[in-house]
């Protein structure tokens, strides 16, 4: 079986984020693989490990830098990768026909992507993709193993969690708790430089864009940065609980 | 027509639904607001909905009784291909975001993932949403006709009923086989009011110490407060606390009226998850913890002293009643 596991490249977390001309700006900022996908990078590599036969599969798609985060999890023991070069920004239903495209293509048997995005806060890839292949579906997946031709998994779900079986082919969505994604060792670094990436461009897809982009701000709310010292604890309570009531007015 | 797809459990609208519908009666698109029900023996849900809605499509079907992204998605697609729906409007819960996604690409439609406002531009729908981990806000517009829309909770007031009941109408589905086949389910057991609901919430970090630590300040408080309870993302991975109360990235989205934050030192990550709230309070020992910058109220200083003065002060001079969820 084929693994395909879909990643993005993302600001790193502990950066602060730019708008220029409208748009966020990463051009002078520190880009990682988003936390999110490396679980599901992970999760492949060890069912690769688990069972004999099963060949990982990196995607990504965007602009050229992307190269990297393809790099990054191949560095992690991924087999081979592809980027498919968009410099334009894509909307989530878009760029779901070019994972379903290239999956066809591939025979992939099952596809990993993060549960939700860090980039463009989507949890959508995953279900649009799964539609458009006419697959199943597990979304917030935090257990999962291989039963033969079925998944068998643990899922966050709005009351709760869930244990689930889901027949092959699937779609499934990552979340914390899935597993911890190893580190590349120097050898596979060294490895993953000889690993094939093969490039392709936007233009072998047939897709129209369905959002347009019109802006982008930083929002930032202003707070009223009231500090208590707590040294004394009980006059800082009644001081608190005070504002609460009476400035904020959001307890009785 | 503008169809919302109404949230239920346990016999009773979700406060999310009363959103959707403020949210569609300020759309001013062509065609009826109508609530879709769907579900097995929800005669009472779509009562309330006839309320809210100047339709409602009832689809009252066994195989409907437990969610199921497939389902949900097929059912809702049907619907809006026959009722030549204009907006879908999808709660911004973890199951509306899981099975709109599916809806639009049936529909060939895009997709508005967690919308806080949206308005009209010509034919098209323009909104705003949350990305970068709810750090920018940015506004998109929508190609085409027909488009799906999730709306995240918290960010349309609650619609008020109107005094007459529409008309309800029974719908028939062609529905799916069920693929993925649930063996166990871990339901939250709170009594409390749930976290995306709550008016006011109640977290607790590292710094409450223990899982002991996590009972005594944060679950005492928000039982003293009726608030809900939240927590990091460290306090989950260290098995202190269910997923369930998870508040961040990875866990739930909330914007309560108040937040309260014990022991938190704010990592971005939960700050995505919280950020938004009307009002955030902090108490921390660290004065140089990141989250005293995102504050209205902070105090420095041991949270095992203050976290029970401060329940203490309430218990000796309460005023009334603690609040409570409004939406009934």
């Amino acid at each position: 079986m084929r693994i395909l596991a879909v990643i993005r490249q993302v600001l790193n977390a502990e950066e602060s984020v730019k708008v220029k001309d409208g748009a966020v700006d990463l051009s002078s900022s520190k880009l990682v693989v988003d936390t999110m996908d490396e679980y599901g990078v992970e999760q492949a590599l060890r069912m690769r490990e688990a069972t004999p036969g099963i060949e990982v599969a990196v995607l990504a798609i965007g602009p050229s830098r992307c190269e990297e985060a393809v790099r990054s999890a191949l560095a992690m023991g991924a087999d081979r990768g592809i980027l498919v070069e968009a410099d334009v920004p894509l909307d989530v239903i878009t760029i779901s026909s070019i994972v379903a495209q290239v999956a066809r293509a591939e025979t992939i048997g099952l596809i990993f992507c993060g549960g939700q995005q860090a980039d463009w806060d989507s949890h959508a890839l995953g279900a649009a993709t799964a539609e458009r292949l006419g697959w199943p579906q597990a979304t917030w997946t935090h257990a999962l193993s291989l039963d033969g031709d079925q998944l068998i998994g643990k899922h966050a779900v709005d009351a709760g969690s869930e244990s689930f079986s889901l027949p092959l082919p699937a779609v499934v969505t990552t979340q914390q708790g899935l597993n911890e994604p190893r580190y590349p060792t120097l050898p596979n670094l060294m490895k993953a430089k000889r690993k094939e990436i093969r490039r392709e461009s936007l233009d072998a897809f047939d897709v129209k864009p369905k959002l347009k982009y019109l802006g982008a701000e930083v929002q930032v709310r202003e707070r009223l940065r009231t500090m208590i010292d707590g040294k004394d604890s009980q006059a800082a309570a009644t001081q608190l609980v005070d504002l609460l009531r009476n400035q904020a007015k959001v307890i009785q | 027509m503008i169809l919302i797809v109404a949230e239920h459990a346990e016999g009773k609208l979700s406060k999310s639904t009363y959103e959707l519908t403020e949210a569609a009666r300020q759309l001013k698109r062509e065609g009826p607001v109508t609530l879709l029900i769907l579900g097995n023996q929800v005669g009472a849900v779509a009562t309330a909905a006839a309320a809210l809605g100047e339709q409602v499509l009832v689809a009252d079907n066994p195989a409907l009784s437990e969610y199921d992204p497939e389902i949900w998605a097929a059912a809702v697609a049907q619907i809006a291909r026959e009722g030549e729906a204009n907006t879908i409007l999808i709660a911004g819960s973890r199951s509306g975001r899981e099975y709109s996604p599916r809806v639009a690409v049936k529909l060939d439609a895009p997709l508005i993932e967690d919308a806080i406002s949206f308005h009209e531009a010509g034919d098209a729908l323009q909104a705003e949403h949350y990305t970068f981990l709810s750090r920018v806000t940015e506004r998109i517009q929508a190609e085409g006709t027909v488009v799906v829309v999730t709306i995240k909770p918290g960010s349309f007031p609650v619609a008020q009923p109107n005094t007459s009941l529409a008309e309800q109408y029974d719908v028939q589905l062609e529905l799916p086989q069920r693929r993925l086949i649930v063996t166990g389910q871990i339901k939250e057991k709170t009594e409390r009011v749930s976290l995306v609901e709550a008016e006011i919430v109640v977290a607790g970090g590292r710094g409450v110490g223990s899982p002991e630590g996590f009972r005594l300040l944060v679950e005492s408080l928000a039982d003293q407060l009726g608030a809900a309870v939240g927590a990091t993302r460290a306090v989950v991975d260290s098995g202190w606390r269910p997923y369930s109360e998870q508040v961040g990235q990875t866990g739930k989205t909330v914007q309560p009226k108040a937040y309260i934050a014990i022991g938190i030192s704010g990592a971005v990550q939960h700050l995505s998850g919280m950020g938004k709230s009307k009002l955030i309070v902090a108490i921390n020992k660290d004065a140089d913890a990141p989250i005293f910058r995102e504050v209205d109220y902070g105090v420095v200083g041991d949270v095992q002293d203050i976290v029970p003065a401060m329940i203490r002060e309430l218990q000796q001079n309460p005023k009334s009643e603690t609040t409570k969820d409004q939406v009934h």
